[in-house]
Parts: structure tokens; sequence; C-alpha cells
């Protein structure tokens, strides 16, 4: 499908700042896709939200995409509200350094969603306030949205309490 | 008939158990350990309509210290166990527990690594009410399978 007209502003500064030529736009099912490099990933973000109003945060999700190469994908799913328009921002990260920049200074709510995805697939945050697992308890060990870990967990590595109350 | 006879009007003889657990099982306060989805059944257990005061459990009492009775009502998370072994532990004895709905008693639908497959793994469950979620109906036959246990126990005196 082609990217609507109204992405041409957006797509031509994306391009301008991405002089190799690795960035990939594409559209699935209506929704504009840009599929963009992790050392290029903060400057796209932040010019989409200062010069073309990007300024609404609807989610940030990581998936493990099981390949040998470029494991983990990143999508930070973001709203224009001036011009009612979606972009899906998408790059990958190895598995042996699974870490991007932080957003949580061009969107403060993605300081959840960050962390979110720390907690679930070990993606590190450089320059993130605050990152601390947020459903899992702080002493677990592994990240349990990874496509290795076994459904069932691991066994003692979230301990029961104590059924004797005596002892703390 | 023995030895209310002797004393004449006024006078019923019994035993202190009888009496003690007669007491203890029409005054079932209960602790509502509200988890998920199962705990607004268990809101309609405790209202006009179904009326868990007719068996004495008038009162849902948020302070552990106050209450006789614990219905986990929903999943559990290892996370929560915790929480709600700490509110376990805080309840004076005597005391029992419901696990209320398939998740508290066995896990459920929730088989995953962070949901405690059954409140039994750290909690002494005395009724375990199927159901996903109960009708508020089963959970008033658990509070009465519970008085029917209660009855039956020896509180104060030991057959030795």
């Amino acid at each position: 499908m082609q990217v609507p007209d109204k992405f041409n502003p957006v797509t031509a500064a994306i391009q301008a700042l991405d002089p190799s030529g690795q960035v990939q736009i594409s559209v699935t099912r209506g929704d504009v896709q840009l599929l963009v490099p992790r050392t290029i990933i903060i400057d796209v973000l932040r010019t989409l939200k200062d010069d073309f109003g990007f300024t609404y945060l609807i989610d940030i999700v990581a998936t493990d995409r099981f390949t040998s190469e470029d494991r983990f994908e990143v999508i930070w799913n973001i709203i224009s509200l001036k011009d009612q328009s979606r972009i899906f921002v998408k790059t990958r990260v190895p598995e042996e350094d699974p870490s991007l920049p932080s957003t949580v200074d061009i969107w403060p709510a993605a300081n959840w969603n960050e962390r979110e995805a720390y907690d679930m697939m070990g993606i590190r945050f450089t320059g993130h306030p605050d990152l601390r697992r947020l459903f899992l308890p702080e002493d677990f060990e592994y990240f349990p949205l990874r496509k290795e870990f076994p459904l069932m967990g691991v066994p003692g590595s979230i301990p029961l309490p104590s059924t004797s109350p005596d002892v703390d | 008939m023995g030895i209310e006879s002797a004393f004449g009007e006024g006078f019923l003889t019994t035993k202190i158990d009888t009496v003690v657990n007669w007491a203890r099982a029409n005054a079932m306060w209960p602790m509502p350990m509200g988890l998920a989805c199962c705990a607004i059944e268990m809101m309609a257990f405790a209202g006009p309509k179904y009326d868990a005061s007719r068996f004495g459990s008038e009162v849902m009492r948020f302070s552990p210290r106050q209450s006789d009775l614990m219905i986990v009502a929903g999943w559990c998370t290892y996370k929560m166990s915790h929480a709600v072994r700490r509110i376990w532990d805080q309840m004076p004895d005597p005391k029992w527990c419901i696990a209320m709905g398939a998740c508290a008693s066995t896990g459920g639908m929730h088989r995953s690594y962070g949901v405690v497959q059954g409140v039994d793994n750290f909690l002494p469950v005395d009724a375990y009410v199927s159901g996903c979620p109960p009708r508020p109906e089963v959970v008033l036959h658990a509070l009465m399978t519970i008085q029917e246990k209660v009855k039956k126990e020896h509180s104060v005196l030991l057959d030795v």
C-alpha cells in the first residue's frame, strides 16, 4: 500500500535524518510503520514529537522475534492529535546488548511502558530515571516474556510466603 | 428427661463445646479477600438478595483482627500471596478459609508463571468453591459447609 500523502513531510524529515537510507517505511492495515536503526531512533522520535505533533504516546511494546540477529523489536505507537494520524515506530536490538535510549524525556508517559518492557523482555533503556521491574518481584532473575522462558516459570524462583506465622 | 426434670423449668443442659460452636458457627464474620471478578459475586453474596446475614455472616470486616473467615475470591499472584498470608496471620484463631472460584482453588485458567496454582499452597483452605465465577448460592453453601464443620469440632474439650 502507498503511504498516504499527509505523511509526505514526515517521511521527508525522517529521510533527512537517515543519510544511509536504512529506514524502511511501510503501510500495514492502513497504519504507517517505520523500521528505524537504533542509532537514530531517539532523533526520529524527537522529530516526530517536536516537529509533527505526535504528542500522544499510546504504548511501547517489546516483542521477541526469536531470531539469531536483532532478536528484540521495540515498537512505539504514537498519535498526532493535530492531524489525526498514527505511526508505529519500530527498532530492533540484538540479544547480546538489548539497550535503547530512554524516551521518558520526550514523553513522560513512557516511564511505566519502558519499565514494563524491561520487566518482561529485558530491554534496558539507558537514561531512564527509575528502571525497576514493574510487575514482578524486584529480585526476580528472569524475563518471562522471552520465548525461552517456560510457561510455568522456574520452580522456586518466586518464593511463597512461609506457612508458619512465627517465622519471619 | 434427664437432669432437666430435676432442675425444673427454665433450665437447659448442654455441652460447652456445643454452645461455643453454636456461637462460632453463627457469627462467622468474613474477611473479604477480593482479588478479581469473584469479588463481585462475593458482594452479591453479602448483599440483600442472597443475604449472607441469614447465616450470621452479616458484616464483612475489612480488618483481619475482627474476622473469622477469609474468602479468597480471585486469582492470587506470587507477589500478592505474601500480602494474603500476612492478613491471614493477623486473623485471630479460630479461623477458616474459603477458596472461592476456580482460580483460587487451582489457578484456574491462569496457568502461568506468575499465578499461584491454588491458594492452598500457602493457606489452610476449608472449603473450595467451583465455578468461574461461582454463583452466590454456592458461596452460601460453602459457608454452610464450614458451619457444619465448626459444629462438629472439639473447640473447648478435647477427647483424651
